[in-house]
């Protein structure tokens, strides 16, 4: 990762005249990476505090009636799409924006895939084990928060694909791309221990 | 101010829609607590959009350059200014007024228990008093220094420009007065009775205020964990030239280590409420007959709280020993001890949360270590003590303002730990638990670690941002008046504690009478010596005589800029060569100025230099 590069448009720009904005964020990918980690990090402890409530209240219970094979499916659709969204990293790090836009798009894709599978797995969850249940008070509480994260990371390669159709982010300077995908990754990651902590224990 | 009155408009054209959708929708009434979120958020979005989140974001994400409002004119301090000194003094005018409402409070509360009985409060608006009083002071108390003089000062002490992400700064900062509005509009919803602390069950089936308490809450923790990142994340990067780790001032150490806490715990507070909020609306059930306990809520709420007591002081401790160097004129003792205090009490404070909860039926065995990790918190605070009695030892005093509110901080802050033992140990705290003790302990922990400290930076650092100096008798007179009379308030309540009399009831026996009515009197002059702060500091932004740029010849880099500071803060790039806090040590250095620098400094600003 080159952290100096600024490319003198950029840099000309950016720095414009009266009430200009006058520190871009191009201009300083190294706070921008630590600023998104430190993001992540925070998020990490949201997670953890409704995990953490969730084995509190329930222990490892889990009921009848849960849909594996869906819940399976939806892993995978989830896990792919950050195959994805890693290569339209890597495209438009090397300036390919054609597949950059490509497997944004991809990624969208299946980032609805998973939002489906999960509206369906909702109103499957609502007649088995609703919400005043002891499992369905942690079930759609976890369920719910994430795919919030999900719908906020489609919102935000929306954005990232809008501003790559538009001719933005190129290979010195595809900090905004590189910022969502960092974010799609952790939705993916909060996914992997929510999944086994409702489905497997 | 159009910006202002567009947000306004914008604020309120997203409740009324956020309300009619869902009644539209869902149907119910439009006081529903789910029509009611709604409306809180469509409501904020339409604020946000409308102070400026338009065109410093928005644009950006349609593909055009961001903008923000113009650096010049007084105006911009009611604009979406991304200038950290204008949000400074936003945080702090905010902060300062909220303290003043949250202060209206509290001398209410003193007047209800002046006498045994009851007085102009019923018991239930006494509780509602009580809450508002705690949310609105403990948000003073977490984000008063921090968002005030972090904001501030950090960038100027390091060397930058400005913050690392100042349009995040300006976010964070917007997000505040929707909280404010929401805290201060909850009575209209039938206010909110179960303290700041809002334990479930209670908070889960009061009456329809405590819903915008949780959404004010859950945005306000936004707005810290932002503001923490934003501080992380300047002191790493932007560091000028030179400035090692062990040259930072103690008080951009302090910050640091304070947000380091609040972006990691912050999110806690927001889960429990948001628990509270789903078990209200959405028909779970973590705190209801069947499955939930109130438990959850403690454990998840104290694993915020009691962290935040640190957030809230840390910064208060950074502010005394900034200031206790210059105006003993030594070097500060212990630098390098005082550093690993606070970020030892930074790792500590997340492993005592349990110690609220020793007569709350929690697991026996957690009874023991929890009482002596909280024991064992004292020793890295005493470092920060050590740190700061070792500078005053022998130095030459210049007993000015901030000094002598200083030393008022230290007395109080070590009547506040000490009695914070008896609280640790389980044996007394059952005794004590929940009793006007806690209170008197408390008070004594946050009004003097955190917001003597503010009250110390308010006239430290006022010549740096007025430009002006502040009348020095009378805020000595201050100085004085607020620490003897927050004493005279809050000792009599350790002894009525100590002899049972319960907390958060606006009534108590007879036999209390005598303690109670003095602490009130104290508690009124106490509150009148605020009339004095603001009529000094209102008085002397305007009339007062020019400070010039350093009144405390005091060796941080904020001071060797003009007062209020340039735009860009330094017209040439400073490197630092030295300690920053070596007075009086001979040929000692801190920081130059590269001239050679300054023209690519000025370049990369853009600034007219």
């Amino acid at each position: 990762m080159t952290t100096d590069i600024v490319p003198d448009a950029v840099a000309e720009d950016s720095h414009g005249g009266h009430g200009e904005y006058h520190q871009d964020t191009a201009f300083q990918p190294r706070a921008n990476r630590i600023g998104l980690w430190m993001f992540i990090f925070s998020e990490c402890f949201l997670f953890a505090a409704f995990l953490a409530a969730r084995f509190y209240s329930t222990g490892t219970y889990r009921p009848e009636g849960l849909n594996q094979a869906l819940a399976l499916t939806l892993t995978m659709v989830l896990l792919v799409s950050s195959i994805s969204a890693y290569l339209a990293e890597v495209s438009i790090k090397y300036n390919h924006r054609r597949n950059f836009k490509l497997f944004t798009i991809v990624t969208i894709l299946l980032g609805f895939v998973f939002l489906a599978g999960v509206a369906v797995e909702l109103t499957e969850a609502i007649q088995h084990y609703p919400p005043e249940t002891p499992y369905g008070t942690s079930y759609f509480m976890l369920i719910g928060l994430h795919a919030f994260h999900v719908f906020s990371g489609i919102v935000a390669l929306f954005i990232v694909l809008f501003l790559g159709f538009r001719g933005h982010f190129g290979s010195s300077d595809y900090w905004g791309a590189e910022g969502v995908v960092k974010y799609w990754h952790f939705v993916d990651l909060a996914w992997v221990i929510i999944y086994p902590t409702l489905y497997l224990f | 101010m159009k910006y202002i009155f567009r947000a306004s408009v914008l604020a309120f054209v997203g409740y009324v829609a956020g309300i009619w959708l869902t009644v539209t929708i869902r149907g119910g009434s439009p006081t529903d607590e789910v029509a009611v979120i709604f409306g809180f958020i469509l409501g904020l979005i339409g604020w946000l959009s409308g102070i400026g989140g338009l065109e410093a974001f928005g644009r950006q994400w349609m593909g055009k350059k961001p903008k923000t409002s113009p650096e010049k004119g007084w105006t911009r301090y009611f604009e979406f200014s991304i200038d950290h000194k204008v949000i400074g003094i936003q945080y702090g005018v905010t902060f300062i007024t909220v303290l003043l409402i949250g202060g209206i409070g509290a001398m209410l509360m003193r007047i209800e228990l002046a006498s045994a009985g009851q007085g102009i409060l019923d018991l239930d608006d006494f509780n509602k008093v009580v809450s508002m009083h705690g949310i609105l002071m403990v948000a003073v108390a977490v984000a008063g220094i921090l968002g005030a003089f972090g904001n501030y000062i950090i960038p100027i002490q390091v060397g930058a420009s400005d913050m690392a992400f100042p349009r995040l700064n300006a976010l964070a900062f917007w997000l505040v007065p929707p909280v404010a509005i929401a805290l201060l509009g909850a009575p209209f919803l039938g206010a909110f009775n179960a303290g700041w602390t809002s334990y479930a069950p209670l908070s889960v089936t009061n009456e329809s205020g405590q819903i915008l308490f949780n959404l004010a809450i859950i945005t306000f923790g936004l707005s810290s964990i932002l503001g923490g990142i934003n501080v992380l994340v300047t002191i790493i990067t932007m560091r000028a030239p030179g400035m090692t780790w062990g040259r930072l001032p103690i008080f951009s150490w302090a910050c640091f280590a304070a947000s380091l806490l609040s972006f990691c715990v912050t999110q806690f507070f927001a889960a429990s409420l948001i628990l509270v909020t789903m078990d209200r609306v959405a028909g779970t059930s973590f705190f209801g007959p069947d499955v939930g306990t109130g438990l959850l809520f403690e454990h998840i709420f104290w694993f915020y709280s009691h962290p935040a007591v640190y957030i809230m002081v840390l910064p208060g401790f950074g502010v005394i020993l900034e200031l206790v160097p210059t105006f003993a004129r030594k070097p500060l003792f212990a630098y390098k001890a005082a550093v690993v205090g606070m970020l030892s009490i930074v790792g500590l404070s997340v492993v005592v949360w349990a110690h609220h909860m020793f007569t709350s039926g929690m697991a026996d065995f957690l009874h023991g270590p929890f009482m002596i990790l909280t024991e064992a918190i004292s020793v890295p605070t005493g470092l920060v003590f050590l740190s700061m009695i070792g500078t005053l030892w022998m130095g030459r005093l210049w007993f000015r303002t901030p000094l002598l509110l200083a030393f008022g901080w230290l007395f109080n802050f070590l009547i506040g730990g000490i009695t914070g033992i008896f609280l640790a140990d389980v044996a007394t705290d059952i005794h004590l638990h929940d009793t006007y003790y806690v209170v008197a302990h408390f008070h004594y922990t946050i009004v003097g670690g955190s917001i003597f400290g503010l009250l110390a930076a308010l006239f430290y650092w006022f010549p740096k941002f007025t430009g002006r100096m502040y009348n020095e008798r009378l805020g000595q007179i201050f100085a004085v008046w607020v620490t003897v009379m927050f004493n005279f308030t809050f000792i009599p309540l350790f002894w009525v504690g100590i002899n049972g009399m319960n907390r958060r009831i606006g009534d108590y026996p007879e036999a209390f009478q005598g303690a109670n009515r003095f602490a009130s009197i104290s508690a009124l002059i106490l509150g009148a010596s605020f009339l004095l702060l603001i009529g000094n500091l209102l008085y002397s932004a305007i009339k007062g005589p020019k400070a010039g740029p350093n009144p405390w010849n005091s060796r941080t880099l904020e001071w060797q800029v003009s007062s209020p500071p340039p735009q860009h803060n330094f017209t040439s790039q400073p490197r630092i060569v030295g300690h920053p806090y070596d007075y009086g040590v001979e040929g000692s250095l801190y920081a130059v100025f590269d001239e050679a620098g300054a023209g690519e400094s000025a370049e990369l600003e853009g600034s007219p230099a």
